[in-house]
């Protein structure tokens, strides 16, 4: 029997305990908001956050996570993810939006660590981090948008 | 830019008080609901509710490209509602009320024509539900309607009265007008031209957002199948018992595709699938490479093909010419990649009929394609439509193959209840459709003076338009025009110009991909030209504004980029300066790059400008997204894109081998609008093909290496 907190919910499962932390959120937990992308941890869609550490959800076997605290998009909450999505949709950064809910993740977790992030801490941060409709720019501007807010 | 961008939109926000718009994402599961009595319905295209909601019907697939937006901003603009009081709703499949005005009779969402069909179509459902609104306060105050007037969702007479929409829609709905209705016109727009927030951008920043892959309904399995690593091979034999030993596995059987795996979630089917042994059939299968293709393209490419244009006679001038270039391009197979995979919900409706949530981007195909497979007649078959996780051409195929499949599956199962169909990225990459493989032979003639006489063009590849319900439209004499779309249309005055092409046959499925033709032709006819100038000692701006004369949009689009990027400034040493400028889609677009040598030995994109007239801009914000995002689309296939066919099989499989743009491989971007008071045209697809030359042609002049292959990665350094 595996415990673990989920958005702060205490959550128990004693099924396959090599099925990813993706699966379990989205088919057992029904919180959709974290995405399948490639299911090997080259997207990021998955991303969130465990032990308030950024993870792939997609390579993270529930079974390793006995006692962890899971944090996914919609249990994200605090100054910085409102900081974050204040920005995102001031500069309405999505546009298809099925890899936002994991930028805004890593995002939430750079910000976190790094308050004022550079051009190069956005780049090591959000790299593996995969958007097709390539919002990128918008998204560097945004987290820049984001510090700006948290300063201020 | 973005800062300019950003503060646009606060102020905006400021002014609408406007702080997000709710979408109507609830799945209808027993079909779209009826409208109450006290509703108010002027059309297809809206409905006003008495709590003064204004329900926009969108028939064109919101994938990012932003219609959900576009479209409510024209019938918000033409009744002057709030924007605070728009919701959008998908249409649901039907070609006679929502067909794409430029696909016949067909619904669906291609070409980056969603705004283009829309436009007239879209005010006209505004401008009639206005008359009526305002039709009914002049009924309800018994005053004359010309002294109404409607401001931000309020209906208002000089006398001071007023009412909101929802106050008024009993009594509208009982009116009829005889029309024609007359739109605004541009000075009275308020929304049409601004930067009005995007209705799906708060449920993209929350995961509320619902996709395919999110749908769950009562009693749903979720379906995962083996497929051949050969296209159009069979299973011939498989243990289903490893299989069906997984917990949560319900069924095992044979599907058209592979063989099916059912269960009660993602994790279970996909380790169900991974133990099946299958075996499978590769007769008359595919057996090529991707080598041998080319090679033998590259023969073909010597002869002419079936004439596209042909004006005066290149053969006699190029044999007459002072000068003779000749150069051969060649380009891979491309995926399309859209972050979320293929995937589908089926279920059975009450009536006896099906139901498919999806992010169907040609409903009529694939409402008819789903029938026919299930014995249904296709108004039995239901379509809603889902916001869809990126496409760039992927959800639009010909032969409707995910209503196909998910109906195959639905038929063959013992389950009876709903089922999800869900590709891995593995099964995407691999799973055909893509940009085809193509080769060009390019030769051009120069007289003694420098200009340009000729140029004889070879375009060789396949087509996906035969065997489609497009090829009649499509296959003219020979070509599909979908090949040499952007050669066959090359805007320069150049007297003796001949393209033809030749079709192949290759066991791969193809597909469209975003732009289509000019994925190809923009790249082989800007560098060329380039090639062209440069042997006859012109720069390249000044050889386009030459040969431009007769095409006001090309010169105004390639003029603003040059200016906004200091055409004529020098760069320091180790920067060198590309344009490149197209049509596609009725759009232009003008790509000027600053580039040098990357760490890797690429070249690095260290600025882009882009100029763009798509005619009236809705919505300039959503423009110059789609601007920056398919510079980047554009760029990441110019840098690393490839699929390669090994012996029939598809080397790559995921995004660690087929490597797409990152966010520290996008350069800064900035975007200028043309104005334009032409009607609006396409903009999801127009900012990818000008990227690939413009970077090439900087490339050459950098390094004097020019690049005849793409990807880049591959190119560089062995010319």
């Amino acid at each position: 029997m595996i415990n673990l907190k989920i958005n702060g919910k205490a959550v128990q499962f004693d099924g396959d305990p090599s099925m990813p932390l993706l699966w379990f959120l989205r088919d057992e937990q029904g919180l959709t908001g974290t995405k399948f992308g490639c299911g090997v941890a080259q997207c990021g869609a998955c991303t969130v956050h465990v032990d308030s550490q950024p993870r792939r959800a997609c390579v993270t076997p529930i079974g390793t996570l006995d006692g962890a605290e899971v944090t996914t998009i919609e249990g994200a909450n605090g100054k910085v993810t409102e900081a974050v999505r204040a920005a995102w949709i001031a500069l309405e950064v999505p546009q298809c939006g099925y890899c936002q809910s994991g930028q805004i993740m890593s995002a939430v977790s750079l910000l976190s660590e790094l308050p004022k992030p550079s051009d190069k801490d956005i780049d090591l941060a959000m790299n593996g981090n995969i958007c097709r409709c390539c919002t990128y720019h918008r998204i560097r501007a945004a987290i820049h948008d984001a510090a700006r807010r948290l300063e201020g | 830019m973005v800062a300019t961008l950003a503060t646009n939109r606060r102020q905006f926000l400021k002014g609408s008080a406007a702080v997000g718009l709710v979408i109507g994402f609830h799945i209808p599961v027993r079909g779209a609901a009826a409208a109450t009595d006290a509703e108010f319905v002027p059309n297809a295209f809206l409905r006003i509710a008495p709590d003064n909601t204004v329900t926009v019907i969108c028939k064109h697939i919101e994938f990012g490209q932003g219609p959900y937006t576009g479209i409510a901003t024209i019938l918000a603009d033409e009744i002057d509602a709030d924007w605070n009081q728009i919701r959008v709703e998908s249409a649901p499949a039907d070609a006679e009320k929502y067909a794409n005005l430029l696909f016949g009779k067909a619904q669906g969402t291609g070409g980056s024509t969603a705004m283009r069909n829309s436009w007239d179509q879209t005010r006209n459902a505004g401008a009639e539900a206005r008359a009526r609104l305002i039709a009914a306060a002049a009924k309800e105050w018994n005053v004359d309607p010309d002294a109404i007037s409607i401001e931000k969702g309020t209906v208002k007479h000089a006398s001071g009265k007023s009412a909101t929409f929802g106050e008024l829609t009993e009594i509208a709905q009982g009116i009829t007008l005889p029309g024609p209705f007359t739109p605004k016109t541009p000075s009275e727009w308020r929304l049409i031209g601004k930067d009005v927030p995007r209705v799906d951008t708060v449920p993209k920043t929350d995961g509320t957002a619902q996709f395919t892959i999110d749908v769950k309904l009562p009693d749903m399995l979720t379906c995962v199948i083996a497929r051949p690593t050969r296209f159009g091979a069979k299973a011939k034999a498989y243990d289903a018992a490893p299989a069906l030993a997984v917990p949560g596995v319900k069924e095992v059987f044979t599907a058209t595709q592979g063989v099916a795996v059912l269960a009660g979630g993602f994790w279970a089917a996909k380790k169900g699938r991974d133990a099946l042994a299958v075996t499978w059939d590769e007769s008359g299968t595919e057996a090529r490479s991707s080598g041998d293709l080319v090679n033998a393209y590259r023969e073909l490419a010597k002869k002419t093909g079936a004439i596209a244009r042909n004006d005066g006679n290149a053969e006699a001038s190029l044999a007459g010419a002072a000068k003779v270039i000749e150069a051969t391009y060649t380009f891979p197979y491309l995926a399309h990649a859209p972050m979320e995979p293929n995937d589908c919900v089926i279920h059975r409706t009450d009536d006896g009929g099906v139901e498919l949530l999806f992010g169907s981007q040609l409903q009529t195909v694939d409402q008819n394609v789903a029938a026919g497979v299930l014995g249904l007649r296709p108004e039995q078959v239901k379509i809603k439509t889902l916001l869809a996780g990126g496409s760039f051409g992927r959800r639009a195929t010909p032969k409707g193959d995910m209503a196909a499949e998910a109906a195959e599956v639905l038929k063959a199962a013992k389950h009876k209840g709903p089922i999800k169909l869900i590709w891995t990225r593995e099964d995407d990459i691999k799973g055909g459709r893509y940009r085809p493989v193509f080769v060009h032979q390019v030769k051009g003639g120069l007289d003694k003076d420098g200009n340009i006489v000729a140029w004889d063009h070879v375009i060789v590849g396949q087509s996906f338009m035969i065997g489609s319900p497009f090829e009649k439209v499509m296959l003219k004499d020979g070509v599909d025009q979908t090949m040499v779309e952007g050669a066959s249309t090359l805007p320069y005055q150049i007297p003796n110009l001949r393209v033809s092409a030749h079709i192949t046959e290759v066991g791969v499925p193809t597909l469209w991909w975003r732009s289509v033709g000019s994925t190809h032709t923009a790249y082989a006819t800007e560098t060329f030209l380039d090639q062209l100038a440069e042997a006859a000692g012109i720069d390249p701006l000044a050889i386009r504004r030459k040969l431009l004369g007769r095409h006001p949009r090309h010169l105004a689009v390639l003029n603003r980029a040059a200016e906004a990027a200091d055409w004529d400034k020098p760069l320091p040493e180790g920067k060198a300066r590309g344009l490149a400028v197209h049509e596609s889609f009725k759009s232009f677009v003008a790509h000027v790059v600053d580039v040098s040598v990357g760490s890797d030995g690429l070249p690095k994109v260290e600025r882009v400008v882009c100029a763009a007239d798509c005619g009236i801009a809705i919505n300039p914000d959503v423009i110059k997204a789609q601007l920056e995002g398919g510079m980047g689309y554009g760029l990441s296939a110019a840098l690393y894109g490839a699929i390669d066919l090994e012996n029939g099989r598809i080397a790559q499989s995921n995004f660690d081998d087929y490597r797409v743009l990152r966010i520290n491989e996008m350069p800064p971007i900035e975007v200028h609008i043309v104005e334009s008071s032409e009607k609006p045209s396409g903009i999801g697809e127009p900012g990818v093909p000008t990227i690939a030359p413009a970077i090439a042609n900087a490339w050459a002049k950098l390094t004097g290496e020019r690049l005849y292959a793409l990807p880049f990665a591959r190119s560089v350094g062995k010319a």
